[in-house]
């Protein structure tokens, strides 16, 4: 695989990737907003394979575009979209502004981050080729089952917290 | 050079595991009509050519000719896009089943598989848990009561079933330490099959994947009794034949993947090396004639009790078969 090939994909998929992104915002009917997400999730999974990272990758899809979305349609199609469409008047509410300002400053973050290069990056343990050879999946196991083993636990524990949460809020009072 | 003939390798695999694939699921058609009839006691299709033969094709061509009805309501483009949703998610699921031992064909070692995955189940479960967009936005998009019950029953069917079908692979995938399906089927050499090993994670991953593609008892979507046809209601001609070969591509699948995690893939005795995706068929073939039959046999559940058996029987279930075959590897 040439890496022109490779600046080929990633050029294609990141274009389609930001034309998603605007399109969930715009769209009017809530589904197509959620269906421009899912696309918008594919292209990230895209990105991750070209960075060799196929668990990531695969986990995107499964997880993201597949499980959370299909919950969001879910929803969606229960409050009945039709009755509901967005009301399209541009007015300025502190939500909004709060909003633009918190964006406006990711975004120059991300300008300051790429364009000056004041953020290099360490580069890891686990190359390229290291990890073609030991395979994408052992090489996450194998960080996330030692190292990392006390953060994933309590990310489960999180997990099972707002598992028993969510069950207890659904329970009707007896 | 070697590109060039990795390129032809490619795909002439792709065309023919999608023709083989495409005639089965025709076939499979008229053979589930057959059997359906043989269990009620009836002849089934038996008028278009010897024994029904050519029943698929007076059906393909009658499906061709029909109208094209596109509700004035309806989300046009969603309610397009949904079948191909359905059949491509379907036909992806193909990619990385290995149907045969690497056989020689013209000096060149050729793996009887179009792409060999290291991440190859995850891959299966990502492109599955995608083709469920097709029949939900397909149910949703026509604007029809029906449709949308059947859309949300799909969605949630689907989700709650999708849990309970990873967690019943898991215990396979701890006795073969890979998640690469051709690998998994090289450790159940010599007559290991999984199944032998697993036979519970069998049963729970059987049940899980008819659900999981909205198969009789558990075909909630588009009970007809209630429904009237559910998430395809407003679809005809060939939208409707396509989520008609999906649904039968998504069956050969399921069962060829339960070949490929449980039943030993294409190992088995007395054929050739080069003959072994004989016995990938046979036993695909079996699986395929199961569903069928049970589909005879098994009256349609009420929908929370499909819920009820989804999330409070078979998820702690596949959590214990977990649990005790971690158990069982320590000791």
């Amino acid at each position: 695989m040439g890496s022109l090939f490779h600046w080929i994909v990633f050029i294609l998929t990141a274009l389609t990737a930001i034309f998603a992104a605007v399109m969930v915002i715009t769209r009017r009917n809530p589904i197509h907003s959620a269906l421009f997400l899912v696309l918008n999730f594919l292209c990230i999974a895209v990105l991750y394979l070209l960075l060799n990272s196929q668990f990531i990758a695969i986990i995107q899809v499964m997880i993201y575009a597949g499980a959370i979305m299909m919950l969001v349609i879910f929803v969606i199609m229960l409050l009945s979209v039709e009755e509901e469409r967005r009301t399209y008047k541009v007015r300025l509410s502190p939500a909004k502004v709060i909003g633009l300002v918190v964006a406006l400053i990711l975004f120059a973050e991300l300008v300051y981050g790429i364009a000056l290069r004041v953020l290099p990056g360490v580069k890891g343990e686990f190359t390229p080729e290291k990890i073609a050879q030991m395979g994408d999946i052992k090489a996450v196991a194998s960080l996330l089952f030692t190292r990392f083993l006390f953060p994933f636990e309590v990310a489960s524990i999180l997990l099972l917290v707002g598992i028993i949460g969510a069950v207890i809020l659904s329970k009707k009072e007896r | 050079m070697e590109l060039v003939y990795f390129l032809i390798e490619a795909v002439v695999k792709v065309v023919v595991v999608f023709a083989v694939l495409m005639g089965t699921v025709a076939y499979l058609t008229l053979v589930e009509r057959k059997v359906l009839g043989h269990i009620q006691v009836r002849y089934g299709p038996n008028r278009v050519g010897p024994f029904g033969l050519l029943q698929p094709i007076a059906d393909g061509i009658k499906a061709f000719f029909k109208e094209e009805v596109v509700p004035a309501k309806a989300d046009k483009t969603i309610f397009i896009i949904a079948p191909m949703i359905s059949i491509v998610a379907a036909l992806c699921l193909f990619a990385v089943i290995p149907f045969g031992d690497k056989i020689e064909i013209f000096g060149r070692t050729v793996s009887l598989t179009i792409a060999d995955l290291d991440i190859g189940l995850l891959y299966v479960f990502g492109i599955a848990s995608l083709g469920e967009y097709g029949v939900v936005l397909g149910g949703w998009s026509g604007y029809n009561k029906y449709g949308v019950i059947g859309a949300l029953r799909a969605a949630a069917q689907m989700i709650s079933y999708e849990l309970a079908l990873g967690l019943s692979v898991i215990g396979v995938l701890m006795i073969s330490g890979t998640l690469n399906l051709g690998e998994i089927v090289q450790r159940q050499a010599g007559g290991h099959w999984n199944v032998l090993y697993q036979p519970f994670a069998f049963i729970f991953y059987l049940v899980c994947a008819i659900a999981e593609i909205n198969r009789t008892p558990f075909d909630m979507p588009e009970a007809e009794a209630e429904l009237a046809c559910g998430f395809n209601i407003e679809y005809s001609s060939m939208k409707f034949s396509l989520f008609f070969m999906a649904e039968y591509a998504h069956l050969v699948a399921v069962c060829a993947i339960a070949t490929t995690l449980f039943l030993g893939g294409w190992h088995g005795p007395f054929l050739p090396p080069s003959l072994s995706w004989i016995w990938f068929v046979i036993k695909t073939g079996v699986l395929v004639y199961f569903c069928i039959w049970e589909r005879g046999t098994f009256p349609r559940l009420r929908y929370d009790q499909i819920m009820k058996l989804g999330w409070k029987v078979l998820l702690p279930l596949t959590l214990a078969n977990i649990f005790f075959t971690g158990l069982i590897m320590v000791l």
